[in-house]
């Protein structure tokens, strides 16, 4: 049969008829792939939001939590995230810039906008492992987990007295007894966390790394579209479609961190 | 030539198996997904033994099954797991890659008229990650422990803790996983179909021209792209609940009289994701099957459907309001009433739709010029069980009723008739309608007669009398009933379905027979032995790399034109064009301006 088979390339696959978006079968295939993304990240974000609204009394406060900042000291409450989720949506900007220069068939503008937003990934990323290092390693006294699980923080450096997660602040012999059937926890992980819940540790980092993936796997993906770029792919191709695919992903990714942002820090 | 420069016809490798021809690939979906359901149907008779004759021993178990069946009865842990790998296999195995792959494989770039699936490669990987999965679910059931045994909604705690059960450890990790690359090989198949749909018509292929098979497995593709990932959340938690110590579906567990320190999390949280995946996975099942049946009832009532916008419209119907009734399956998890109402609604809704497409069957039936061949008496079979299986639907979609049957035999009767059978019933009328163009000969029609009578007689004959057992109270996946007294006098009805069981797995060996003899002694598929008006019976029947050796055909008409009053033959194909002064049925209902009819 080798004889009569038609030529299958892309240009004659289609035969006519009309396409409901206008769009090439990639650019839907995109959106269908983010729509099916977007439900992973809902069922993750809803899972958090009823979640924490059974503990609403233990759940940390992310002010409390997040207030390093890099080479300053003292309390600075979501500073470093409010710049990280700045660079992000930057790099949003710069992606769209890219895609324009694509539409003018300005390879130049594409190399550049590209780089910017590679790199503006790579400070998010990076930021992340950050934040997640100062979360892991905790504050400098730790906190006191009694001995039913509940996470108690010290009044002062003299790990004397605590505060309970109801608000009463326990001191004296009564203290020095819970104290003594208690342990000392240090920063969080996946089943102990300093700052509360064991779930808030839990949720956070699953939901923050499953984005952090996202993110990497998005640095990673430009990178590839990035060096097609250099090469001159497109420019041959005639289109620059591809940077305007990888576009999408990455709006999306900045798009589904607004909302864990919003729903860990904000809320 | 340009797609069979880099490699020839010939090389067996990638015309066999890295194949990118969307018709391969639906070769392959069939073999596999087939394979897998042979596997589940053989489990489900060796489980059915058990309960039928619980107790007794039946040395053939130990000759094949060793450890699982010592002394020849089945162990109970095993039994757990036969259950538990039955259902996952015939649920996403068999009935949504099986049944998806083969026929939207097959059938969406024949029917559209186009030269193949948008991307060639993604649906080659969609293939082969299905094989993969395959691969590693039989492999679960050798590992120490055997495969997940916590039935195949797999609920924690029994999956997420890794002592809970022998099969919780290394054969849940395996499900697991097999499942994750299931989530992608469905996914990267349902953007494949998506967007073929939309994107890859021939000339004058309008939505509404398309034939009602295509509509269903358009909308199912979009159900697998909405559903699974939230499956993939779901399982991706339980993972780290059981490999890292969170607790996201874990609370005040006791093990061995022991406390275990995970703290804070719900099982229940699981149920809910599991299930917003699992109702819409039913009609991942069904849709496709109701497809088909459009299809094979119409050309074989030698009349158009009846209400063809009436089906689309309950297509897009049953899709929309899957996603809002998994609540139904969750009534005694202590549901607040309120919204147990609530899903009660939404589910009684669905009565709507579904009656509407049994209705449009019936009426396409009616005064037809019937043809009684096999896929015919299959699609015939479909209508029944979806009517007898949507009736006890109704039953337990009440609140109020379901909790007197939750989590027994009437449960299990009604999913297996209006999901399993229906499914199959399905299936197998596609495979009776399309084998001559899956494999260009023609199927033995008398063993066909033979495999639908004994097939229809043994599933109601299993299915049925599950309503009793249920109705009586035993309760689903409990290993013997015999410790129960008040059971004492249903043990016949057991020993009776499980001879209908066999007799029905017995069944399938005519089709088994006939599938692989026709395969290569067949007699030769004529070019359109339905005589039916789709794309699909215009491209050679032998295949050909693009389907259609020269110009893709241009539509000119719906799929539906049978018996048009004043036509010469009974079906008019979608190639021909309008006479002058003939009726467009595709635009039948829709005014368009300028345009008088």
């Amino acid at each position: 049969m080798a004889g009569i088979s038609p030529s299958v390339d892309k240009n004659n696959l289609w035969g006519g008829g009309f396409s409901p978006f206008n769009v090439s079968y990639g650019k839907i295939m995109m959106w269908f792939f983010l729509v099916s993304d977007a439900f992973t990240f809902s069922a993750l974000l809803i899972s958090y939001g009823f979640m924490r609204h059974r503990f609403e009394e233990l759940w940390p406060v992310a002010e409390e939590v997040f207030t390093h900042f890099p080479f300053l000291h003292g309390d600075h409450p979501l500073l470093y995230v409010a710049l990280m989720t700045f660079i992000l949506i930057m790099s949003s900007v710069t992606m769209v810039l890219a895609v324009e220069a694509g539409h003018r068939m300005n390879r130049n503008g594409v190399i550049l906008w590209m780089a910017l937003t590679i790199v503006g990934g790579l400070i998010f990323v990076g930021s992340q492992a950050w934040e997640w290092y100062h979360f892991i390693h905790g504050t400098e006294w730790g906190a006191l987990q009694l001995a039913d699980g509940t996470i108690a923080q010290w009044v002062d450096g003299a790990k004397n007295a605590f505060t309970l997660p109801n608000g009463t602040t326990m001191s004296g012999a009564e203290a020095a007894a819970m104290i003594q059937s208690g342990t000392e926890v240090y920063g969080a992980n996946l089943t102990v966390n300093e700052y509360g819940v064991p779930l808030f540790g839990d949720f956070f980092f699953f939901i923050t790394g499953f984005h952090g993936t996202h993110v990497f796997s998005g640095v990673v993906i430009n990178f590839i579209i990035f060096v097609n770029v250099l090469k001159g792919t497109y420019e041959k191709r005639g289109h620059y479609e591809m940077v305007e695919k990888v576009g999408l992903y990455w709006h999306f990714v900045d798009l589904v961190w607004v909302f864990v942002f919003t729903f860990f820090y904000l809320i | 030539m340009s797609a069979n420069a880099h490699h020839h016809d010939n090389d067996f490798l990638f015309k066999y198996i890295f194949s990118t021809d969307h018709k391969m690939i639906a070769k392959q979906f069939f073999l596999t997904g087939s394979i897998m359901g042979l596997v589940g149907m053989l489990m489900s008779t060796i489980f059915r033994l058990q309960l039928g004759y619980p107790g007794e021993s039946f040395p053939i178990l130990e000759a094949f099954m060793s450890n699982w069946a010592p002394d020849g009865v089945l162990s109970p842990d095993k039994y757990l797991a036969l259950v538990t790998i039955h259902g996952t296999i015939m649920v996403f195995f068999l009935l949504t890659a099986g049944l998806s792959g083969t026929f939207s494989n097959l059938l969406i770039p024949l029917q559209l008229g186009a030269r193949d699936m948008a991307s060639g490669f993604m649906n080659m990987l969609s293939y082969w990650f299905f094989f993969l999965s395959s691969c590693v679910m039989i492999a679960s059931l050798f590992v120490e422990g055997g495969p997940a045994s916590g039935g195949w909604t797999i609920y924690p705690p029994l999956s997420a803790l890794p002592e809970a059960i022998p099969g919780s450890g290394m054969g849940m990790t395996l499900w697991i996983i097999s499942m994750a690359l299931f989530i992608v090989s469905s996914l990267l198949g349902s953007l494949n179909y998506i967007v073929t749909v939309f994107n890859l018509r021939t000339k004058g292929m309008t939505m509404t021209r398309m034939p009602l098979t295509i509509w269903a497995f358009l909308i199912t593709a979009v159900l697998g792209v909405l559903s699974f990932p939230v499956l993939f959340s779901a399982v991706l938690l339980l993972f780290f609940d059981r490999s890292f110590g969170t607790s996201f579906y874990l609370s005040d567990i006791f093990i061995g009289g022991q406390a275990l320190e995970v703290e804070g999390g719900s099982p229940i949280l699981y149920e809910h994701l599991f299930w917003f995946l699992g109702h819409p996975e039913v009609y991942i099942i069904l849709l496709p099957a109701l497809g088909i049946t459009s299809e094979v009832v119409a050309t074989n009532s030698r009349k158009p459907i009846f209400g063809y916008r009436a089906m689309i419209g309950s297509i897009l119907a049953i899709a929309f309001i899957s996603f809002l009734v998994w609540g139904h399956h969750m009534f005694i998890t202590g549901m607040n009433p309120f919204l147990g109402a609530v899903f009660t609604f939404t589910t009684l809704l669905v009565a709507i739709p579904s009656a509407v497409k049994v209705f449009n069957y019936l009426t396409t039936l009616w005064k037809g010029n019937i043809r009684f061949t096999p896929a015919m008496l299959f699609a015939i079979g479909l209508v029944s069980t979806f009517i007898t299986g949507g009736l006890t639907g109704i039953i337990l979609g009440d609140s109020a009723l379901d909790i007197n049957v939750h989590d027994t035999y009437f449960v299990v009767g009604h999913f297996h008739i209006v999901m399993g059978l229906s499914g199959t019933f399905g299936m197998i009328s596609g495979i009776y309608h399309w084998f001559p163009k899956l494999f260009g000969k023609m199927l033995n029609k008398n063993l066909g007669y033979l495999h639908f009578w004994t097939t229809m007689v043994a599933s109601y004959g299993v299915f049925f009398p599950m309503h009793f057992l249920g109705l009586a109270g035993v309760p689903r996946r409990y290993y013997a009933n015999t410790e129960f007294p008040m059971f004492e006098n249903l043990y016949d009805l057991n020993e009776l379905v499980t001879v209908f069981a066999i007799i029905g797995a017995a069944a399938q060996l005519f089709f088994l027979y006939n599938v692989f003899y026709s395969i290569f002694f067949g007699p030769k598929a004529p070019q359109n032995p339905w005589r039916s008006t789709t794309l699909e019976w215009t491209t050679p029947v032998e295949h050909l790399h693009g389907n259609w050796p020269g110009e893709i055909p241009e539509v000119h008409r719906w799929a539906y034109d049978y018996s048009k009053p004043g036509a010469k033959e009974d079906f008019i194909p979608q190639t021909v064009p309008l006479a002058p002064g003939e009726i467009d049925e595709s635009k039948e209902g829709i005014p368009i301006p300028g345009e008088h009819h």
